[in-house]
């Protein structure tokens, strides 16, 4: 399967010129409609109306047709050394609603993704509980079970876009973000199960967490997040996790940054303080202005950005009637509301929510309006249910610089031209 | 790896295997034992809890470096092209486009040996005994200037190395100093009044495309974005007088080999004591006698011994310079190519 997905991966070059040539072909059979000359499409026979298409199971596990082979994640190949220890991004500008499939959901890998099945896969918990316990994976399944929608983003997550507008696309401004629905057991159960009698008082404790990989990218996280939301999920969108998301089971760490949501988790260690891993010092921690750099920067702030149009979706039917929509999330609550801005944010509306937000979960966002084919500075402004709402990239750099990597939540802007294409642009 | 005595709770569960093991709960999964427990929690903290018994030095782990990290991170641990660098960056976090390496930026030496342990080399983790991990960690902090050449890293002077910034982070503060983004009542009208492009994306082109990805050379900040530059290699020294009994064709190829050392040595008209001395005319010359260039004691004293660098000489140091001479500064591993070795002393010796 996944040969034949190679082999039709076109370039994204490729990619916009079949837009705009689609584009182009629909202002015609509007012209020929408008002309009153008849649509063959409808008027003649096709053959798709006349013969026979694929049996069941010409496909056992199905992939999207054919036409939607440029709806794929993507890699930026200068960003890292090689594609083992490297990440790649979700096509958010070419997608709808809130759940992202798993197959185009973006991958971060230390090691490269590893493959571990069921009965291989065994779960430790150990450190600071009264009985320290292995799980096999069919244990796992005998516990109560949860079922959470919740964003996974990474940190880095529009990390490149720190000092200035850089990578033309969604896809690749903000697409290291995926929103899957969960099925798992609580962390908590689990801790419960070991006994946390030994851990004492809770307040100054911590979960290590570690995963079967050769990168075991440990992260600490305090006990009190480990016993509130956080889940071991073994299943997402329905179905088993994909090899590159964890498979068999991973953590789910609801609101926070990516990296401590450990793929083929095998160790949880209750212990008495941070281990300060490699991923929780040198990696993850952000640099101010001054050389200083904040640790422990978890929560994922709220933010949002318009996925069409946007560099990769440009207006493709001409002025009239217009979708601008797009994803808004925060990690420290629900998303009450997206504003947008069509003038580089001198005037705002209240978007419509597709549906109400709920808690550390993609929200969809949709203004309906009607585009007069005038030059468009686009952008999104989401405001969470703590009260905070998305910071501008002044705001962002007044307070921490411009050496900062991860937690990148300012505002987006898209440049929309009278041609209907689009351009990441940073605007005074 | 915790302090606590894990082994107890799991010794007293082992005898009841196979009834009830816990009267709350569930009841399910098994007793970890003593040795699984022990295979893998390997984590080692920043007070040197988890740490194993061993001891490496600089000189140790600049051999296993150069034979399992350099490939990635360079002979002297200073990256190569997008592979992290390990030393260098002192006093850069404050500005533009700040290096941040073990030496300049890691707050707890803890975090190198549990990670080199536990994860290194790329694709062969697990794979290095305790004494090569303290070695390792030796070099590391050697080539960060952190440490003198003769430095042993060990489990009982573990926690006495001191990190250029370990007081250089503060834990998340946005709640307070980044309060006045909790606004509830956004602007929604005439919230400026002029609005101009800054910058564009299209300027810098940076984005994948179908060719274009591997060529385009840009600054970014991203986790392990530093741009794709290029070694700084130099080219080619121009041979200018092979002298008559030596093969060109083996001048040539030695003047390749001797890429590897010109980070450090420099050749030809001119040519100046660098990191290392200027090594016109060496073949045949006294050994440590370079003007003006402060040889490690060692080095010195042998050229007082009368030590000359004959072809012989020559080649057996740069084999294995460390075994050769214990305590030269030369900080390199050493040609493993015979043809390697013959090559480059044919260029040195054409460089009269």
């Amino acid at each position: 399967m996944s040969d034949k997905a190679d082999k039709f991966v076109p370039s994204r070059r490729q990619f916009l010129a079949g837009a705009a040539a689609a584009g182009a072909g629909a202002a015609a059979t509007g012209a020929a409609q408008a002309a009153g000359q008849v649509d063959p499409l409808i008027t003649e026979v096709q053959d798709w109306a006349s013969g026979l298409g694929d049996g069941v199971d010409a496909t056992p596990y199905g992939l999207p047709i054919r036409f939607e082979q440029d709806v794929v994640r993507r890699n930026v190949e200068w960003l890292t050394a090689d594609t083992i220890s490297s990440i790649n991004f979700t096509p958010i500008h070419a997608l709808d609603g809130t759940i992202t499939p798993q197959g185009c959901a973006f991958e971060r890998h230390h090691s490269g993704a590893i493959e571990l099945a069921k009965e291989d896969y065994r779960l430790m918990i150990n450190g600071l509980v009264d009985r320290p316990l292995v799980f096999s994976y069919a244990d796992l399944e005998r516990f109560p079970r949860e079922n959470r929608v919740y964003f996974c983003e990474c940190a880095a997550n529009s990390g490149m876009e720190w000092a200035g507008a850089q990578l033309n696309g969604a896809q690749f401004t903000h697409g290291m973000i995926h929103n899957m629905e969960y099925s798992g057991v609580s962390l908590r159960t689990l801790l419960e199960e070991a006994g946390l009698a030994a851990a004492g008082d809770f307040k100054d404790k911590w979960v290590y967490v570690e995963g079967a990989d050769a990168s075991s990218n440990g992260r600490s996280i305090p006990l009190e997040k480990a016993l509130d939301d956080v889940l071991v999920a073994f299943k997402a969108n329905g179905e088993a996790l994909r090899k590159e998301h964890g498979y068999p089971v991973r953590l789910v760490v609801p609101g926070w940054e990516g990296n401590m949501w450990i793929k083929w988790l095998r160790r949880i260690e209750v212990t008495d303080g941070p281990v300060e891993s490699r991923e929780e010092t040198s990696k993850y921690t952000d640099t101010m202005a001054d050389g200083t750099a904040r640790k422990w920067t978890w929560e994922m702030d709220a933010k949002s950005v318009i996925t069409s149009p946007s560099p990769q979706a440009p207006i493709t039917h001409g002025t009239g009637p217009l979708v601008i929509t797009g994803l808004a999330w925060s990690g420290r609550g629900a998303i009450t509301g997206v504003d947008v801005s069509k003038d580089g944010g001198k005037s705002w509306t209240a978007a419509r929510l597709a549906a109400p937000g709920t808690d550390k979960a993609l929200t969809r966002f949709y203004l309906d309006t009607h585009w007069d084919g005038s030059e468009m500075l686009l952008q999104a402004r989401a405001r969470d249910s703590s009260g905070y709402v998305q910071p501008t990239k002044t705001q962002l750099r007044e307070v921490r610089g411009l050496n900062s990597i991860y937690h990148n939540n300012a505002i987006q802007t898209w440049w929309v031209k009278a041609d209907g294409e689009a351009e990441n642009v940073e605007v005074s | 790896m915790s302090k606590f005595p894990k082994y107890l709770a799991a010794g007293v569960f082992a005898l009841t295997c196979g009834s009830p093991l816990w009267a709350e709960g569930y009841g399910l999964g098994r007793v970890a034992l003593p040795e699984e427990i022990a295979a893998w929690d390997l984590d080692v903290s920043p007070d040197g809890t988890g740490l194993p018994p061993g001891s490496g030095d600089v000189w140790t782990g600049e051999e296993i470096f150069a034979d399992k990290c350099a490939a990635c991170h360079g002979d002297f641990a200073e990256g190569v092209g997008n592979w992290p660098k390990l030393a260098g960056g002192r006093g850069t976090l404050d500005r533009e486009d700040p290096l941040k390496t073990v030496g300049s930026y890691w707050p707890y030496l803890s975090t190198g040996w549990d990670y080199i342990n536990r994860s290194m080399p790329f694709g062969a983790a697990q794979t290095l005994e305790p004494d090569e991990v303290y070695a390792i960690l030796a070099y590391i902090l050697y080539s960060n200037d952190l440490v003198d050449e003769d430095f042993t890293l060990s489990q009982e002077n573990f926690t006495s190395v001191a990190m250029p910034n370990a007081e250089g982070f503060f834990v998340d503060d946005r709640l307070t100093s980044e309060q006045h983004f909790w606004t509830a009542e956004p602007c929604m009208q005439d919230c400026k009044e002029t609005v101009e492009i800054t910058m564009r994306a299209r300027v810098l082109d940076v984005t994948p495309e179908e060719t274009a990805a591997s060529e385009a050379g840009t600054e970014s900040g991203a986790d392990t974005t530093e741009t794709a530059e290029a070694a700084p290699v130099a080219q080619e020294e121009q041979v200018e007088e092979a002298a008559l009994l030596l093969d060109p064709e083996l001048v040539a190829q030695g003047a390749t080999v001797f890429k590897k050392c010109k980070a450090c040595h420099r050749v030809g008209e001119g040519a100046k004591n660098s990191t290392g001395p200027a090594l016109n005319a060496i073949v045949g010359a006294t050994a440590g006698q370079v003007d003006g260039f402060r040889y490690s004691k060692v080095m010195a004293a042998a050229g007082e011994d009368g030590l000359i660098w004959t072809e012989a000489e020559l080649a057996a140091f740069l084999a294995k310079p460390r075994a050769y001479m214990k305590g030269t500064k030369m900080s390199f591993a050493g040609l493993r190519k015979e043809t390697d070795i013959e090559a480059i002393v044919a260029y040195l010796k054409s460089l009269e």
